[in-house]
């Protein structure tokens, strides 16, 4: 259990809606070890995004426990949650949500600096097999969308944690750019040592993946 | 269908609500301070007006002397032995006691019927105005200051404005010794066909016709151009924040119009349904802003009124008349402003197509180009205000170089703020600060217009309390070289007066003769005061220019000061020659700086006024005495003479009385500059509450990256102070600029004299504090929301699924 990165026991979660609560998560176990990649799959509704969201300190489970590197991260409070994930977690969303009011070098540069570890040759390499270096003065709003999810993933692995955090990365970009986009992720995720939880629809990329764990009702059903 | 796509499109505000108090409170605040001042000015006009019509009977022509000295009763009787339907008045200023007073004297048997009615009914009242005693007819208000001063009987009349008294002319002729010399003579607008001309029966009149605009009206011109700029510099920062307002409501509601225009609803409905929301909301915030500014101008208008008899000695009176005209006006305005406001939306709806996608942040993305255009414009118009100042002349070319200023340096903060922050963001080496002057960058254009209003307001106060202090400074300085007497005395008869004239040499160091005149001085109607010859005007009465030896030409008789006024309003030097009523040319030698005094004065030797106005009152002296003995000297006085306490005044006791107007003065100018900053203020918190409903798309991700909301929260606090102390910093020279202008050239045009300017760094450093207050006060509200958003919320942000 030690050698496991992620480990989540018993995870319930529930929203407040208009028509009462509504229970998302119920009893989830799951773990990641180190530099394993997990896809996580189901239909909408599931709770993928939840799921993901509690393994990055964004929220908090009703119940259960979430461990990282040995720390239950639910006991965190808000500072402790937001050194978490500035140190320990990198998350890639579908919007890519990169910073509007800065460039591309600074926008990948920003977690890394954020989190004390800016390494420039590592951010060098990154720019390079992302095939960005030409597009480092450009803002957000000048790139394609594949170009920019490359920023969102150059951002990420700059800063290199431990676990890196997917939210359907792939999801707004067309299907060759997509595998483009994964195969990178997959390939420097592995070089920077971090564990990957990849939430997507697609089986095709979850094939990709070293295991699928598969969500329906709140609960892993395979 | 169009009833429930306009309940839909009113829906928008119950689930915004602050949105909707900002539109409302925008156009309210905007109203209130422009219909505010314009309710002042009315007031002020139709007091002229009414002024000028009793005091002057200026609805009817009129006969003054040509030498601009007086009409003796001879000319008054030809005119009337050939046939002319004439009246005599005699007038002047009179002083019972420590009142002083305009005294008219008329003869109500020869008045004409065409004029103002008089204010004398029936057969007693017309007795007992006549009666030999007689009798002064005041309004309420004098009728109260002088019934312990005045001797004589009192009648209380509504229609005879403050500080002025009818009378029989006998009466007049009597207090103000004239012995018979006419000021000027009323005609009847009708008179008989076979008169012989005028011209031929007294060539020594001149004929004015009815209905000139009263003196004090022309006078008072600039001051309330001045209040008109600040009503219209508040209005003009109120609807920053209705375009602001409207703006982010129109975007917010572009999917409902795509949504209602897909669902069949017409360009032109769903227009004149947006038409129809934003009138109904101008009219009840119009309304709304009329009833405040009503109580605006209530609350202000003593204050006014005090700045208008201090400047001008015009009377207008403490209370407010509701005018219809003025409601009309102040709605008319919150339509207009309202419309102009949203006019770029509206426009943008009608050329919107259907399936446009929705750009939440679009309206406040000023594109580049927009920004030099902007910036062009403000360029511009600030060549065009050092031009003007440059070579312009007259109080138009003086108002024009404000405007241009003002406008000029507003349109161009939003480059300045942008640069400065570049320049920042350039010199910075951490992420976060990084980020942080790049994520200002991009508030900018949301912000830029809240930050011209501060800027606005803040430069009008830098410029406006420059001015003041300066004016201050100069004044202070001033007064204790012109009041160096240490006590002054006023008889209350010439007998009493000449009485005093023997005592007082033996009890004092010297006495000083305050005698005075009014008489008509190259066109306008000045008083011209005798000095005596002693050390106290040579040591130090304020000269600002002269010729050699122009104390002792003075004392001969040969020569007069003039006051900065004239010679700066008729443009007359040192050396040339001017005529003084009754034909007297004397030789001008030099002139002196006389602030506060609204018109034109001349200064010769006494006995030379003596010679030539043998009839000038000799009531008033200056008394020069050891200081530490003044005190007893004014309680001999008051033995010996009976005098009351107010006729004698120490020094102390007038340099009070003269900082105690000088300070009311300017109260009205300190309390629009509150406001002004007020609504600034309220322009930045308003599009800082604008600004944090679509904050957190962008910063969500620095969330995620490991920032407490804590953390997000007093970045945006640091953020907004930033803005404040850039915008602070760009006021101090516009505002500085602004002073030089209100100096150099405003106040040169509209009171013809001229300060010396000083910097107030320390007033600067208070102004700073307050508006700091109002900037923290105005990003409190949006910093709470951010500081205790709930996580949900931010996850929505990158939710896809739950």
């Amino acid at each position: 259990m030690t050698s496991m990165l992620l480990s989540l026991s018993k995870i319930t979660k529930s929203y407040q809606t208009a028509e009462g609560p509504i229970q998302i998560l119920k009893g989830i176990d799951l773990q990641l070890a180190r530099t394993e990649s997990v896809a996580l799959t189901g239909e909408s509704g599931s709770g993928k995004s939840t799921l993901l969201h509690l393994a990055g300190g964004l929220d908090r489970p009703d119940a259960g426990t979430i461990v990282v590197n040995g720390r239950d991260i639910g006991a965190l409070d808000d500072s402790g949650r937001a050194r978490y994930r500035r140190n320990e977690v990198g998350l890639v969303f579908q919007q890519f949500n990169l910073i509007p009011s800065l460039d591309v070098a600074a926008n990948i540069s920003f977690h890394a600096k954020l989190a004390g570890r800016f390494d420039p040759d590592w951010e060098h390499e990154l720019m390079q097999q992302l095939g960005l270096s030409r597009l480092l003065a450009r803002y957000p709003e000048q790139l394609s969308g594949g170009q920019q999810q490359r920023v969102a993933i150059g951002r990420t692995l700059a800063a290199r944690p431990s676990l890196v955090l997917a939210d359907e990365p792939t999801g707004n970009l067309d299907e060759a750019t997509g595998d483009a986009v994964l195969d990178l992720m997959l390939s420097l995720s592995r070089s920077a040592g971090s564990a990957l939880l990849l939430v997507t629809h697609s089986m095709r990329l979850a094939d990709k993946l070293d295991r699928r764990v598969v969500l329906r009702g709140g609960r892993i059903v395979a | 269908m169009k009833q429930a796509a306009f309940l839909a499109l009113l829906s928008h505000w119950r689930h915004r609500p602050l949105q909707l108090v900002t539109l409302i409170l925008g156009i309210t605040l905007a109203t209130a301070l422009w219909s505010g001042v314009q309710a002042i000015n009315a007031e002020a006009r139709a007091s002229y007006a009414r002024a000028a019509s009793i005091l002057e009977q200026n609805g009817l022509p009129q006969l003054l002397p040509r030498d601009g000295g007086s009409i003796p009763t001879a000319v008054f009787a030809k005119l009337r032995r050939a046939g002319w339907s004439v009246s005599p008045v005699i007038e002047g200023d009179y002083r019972f006691g420590p009142v002083r007073i305009r005294l008219i004297g008329v003869d109500p048997l020869t008045l004409p019927n065409e004029g103002p009615a008089f204010p004398i009914s029936g057969s007693s009242e017309f007795v007992d105005f006549v009666h030999g005693g007689g009798q002064l007819v005041v309004s309420p208000a004098t009728a109260v200051r002088l019934k312990d001063v005045a001797a004589m009987p009192l009648k209380v009349s509504g229609d005879i404005p403050d500080d002025a008294a009818f009378t029989d002319i006998g009466v007049a002729d009597r207090l103000l010794n004239r012995r018979g010399a006419l000021s000027r003579i009323v005609m009847a607008p009708e008179q008989r066909p076979d008169l012989p001309a005028l011209e031929t029966v007294a060539p020594e009149l001149t004929r004015q016709s009815a209905g000139d605009r009263p003196d004090v009206a022309r006078l008072t011109d600039s001051f309330h151009l001045n209040l008109t700029a600040f009503g219209f510099l508040a209005f003009v920062v109120g609807l920053f924040i209705v375009y602001s307002a409207t703006g982010l409501a129109f975007e917010q509601r572009r999917a409902t119009f795509r949504t209602l225009r897909s669902l069949g609803v017409s360009l032109r409905s769903l227009t004149a349904m947006l038409i129809i929301e934003i009138t109904s909301f101008a009219f009840v915030s119009g309304l709304m802003g009329v009833v405040i500014g009503y109580f605006v101008a209530s609350a202000l208008l003593p204050g006014v009124a005090a700045t208008l008899r201090g400047l001008y000695g015009a009377s207008v009176p403490g209370a407010l008349s509701l005018r219809p005209e003025w409601w009309l006006a102040g709605m008319a305005m919150a339509v207009a402003g309202t419309a102009l406001s949203s006019v770029q939306s509206l426009w943008q709806v009608r050329r919107m197509p259907i399936l446009t996608a929705a750009q939440p942040r679009a309206w406040a993305r000023a594109s580049a180009t927009a920004l030099q255009l902007q910036s062009l414009a403000g360029a511009i118009l600030l060549g065009l205000a050092i031009s003007m100042a440059w070579a312009g002349s007259g109080l138009a070319s003086g108002f024009a170089v404000l405007g241009g200023l003002l406008l000029g340096s507003a349109l161009l903060l939003p480059a300045f703020l942008s640069k400065s922050l570049q320049l920042a963001e350039g010199r910075s080496r951490k992420a976060l600060t990084v980020w942080f002057w790049a994520d200002t960058r991009l508030q900018l254009p949301g912000l830029s217009l809240a930050l011209m209003a501060l800027l606005l307001a803040l430069a009008a106060n830098i410029g406006v309390g420059t001015m003041v202090s300066s004016f201050r400074l100069t004044f202070l300085g001033w007064l204790d070289q012109r009041l160096a007497a240490e006590l002054y005395v006023t008889a209350r008869d010439e007998d009493e007066a000449a009485r005093l004239r023997d005592w007082l040499p033996q009890h004092s160091n010297a006495v000083l003769p305050i005698w005075s005149i009014e008489g008509n001085i190259l066109g306008d109607q000045l008083q011209i005061f005798g000095v005596a010859d002693d050390s106290t005007y040579r040591d130090h009465w304020p000269l600002i220019g002269g010729t050699a030896g122009v104390w002792d030409r003075v004392a001969e008789g040969q020569g007069a000061l003039v006051n900065e006024q004239l010679w700066r309003g008729k443009g007359v030097q040192p050396g040339q020659t001017i005529t003084l009523p009754g034909e007297w040319p004397v030789a001008v030698v030099g002139v002196y700086s006389d602030y506060g005094n609204p018109r034109g004065q001349v200064i010769v030797g006494l006995d030379a006024l003596v010679r030539h106005y043998p009839n000038v009152p000799k009531l008033r002296y200056g008394i020069r005495v050891d200081p530490a003995a003044a005190a007893d000297l004014k309680r001999q006085i008051v033995q010996e003479f009976g005098l009351p306490g107010s006729n004698v005044v120490e020094q102390d006791s007038l340099k009070r009385q003269s900082r105690a107007v000088f300070e009311q003065t300017f109260a009205v100018t300190g309390a629009l500059n509150v406001l002004t900053l007020a609504v600034a203020g309220f322009a930045m918190f308003a599009s800082l509450l604008t600004l944090s409903g679509i904050r957190l798309p962008q910063l969500a991700p620095v969330w995620a990256m490991g920032l407490r909301r804590r953390d997000l929260a007093l970045l945006e606090i640091a953020r907004t102070l930033a803005l404040w102390l850039a915008t602070f910093v760009a006021a101090i020279p516009v505002g500085l600029a602004l002073a030089w202008v209100l100096l150099a050239i405003v106040n040169v045009e509209a009171f013809g004299w001229k300060l010396p300017m000083t910097i107030f760094p320390a007033d600067w450093l208070r102004l700073g504090a307050v508006a700091l207050v109002a900037a923290v006060l105005s990003v409190l509200l949006p910093v709470r929301r951010l500081a205790t958003v709930n996580p949900a919320d931010l996850l929505r942000v990158f939710a896809n699924e739950r």
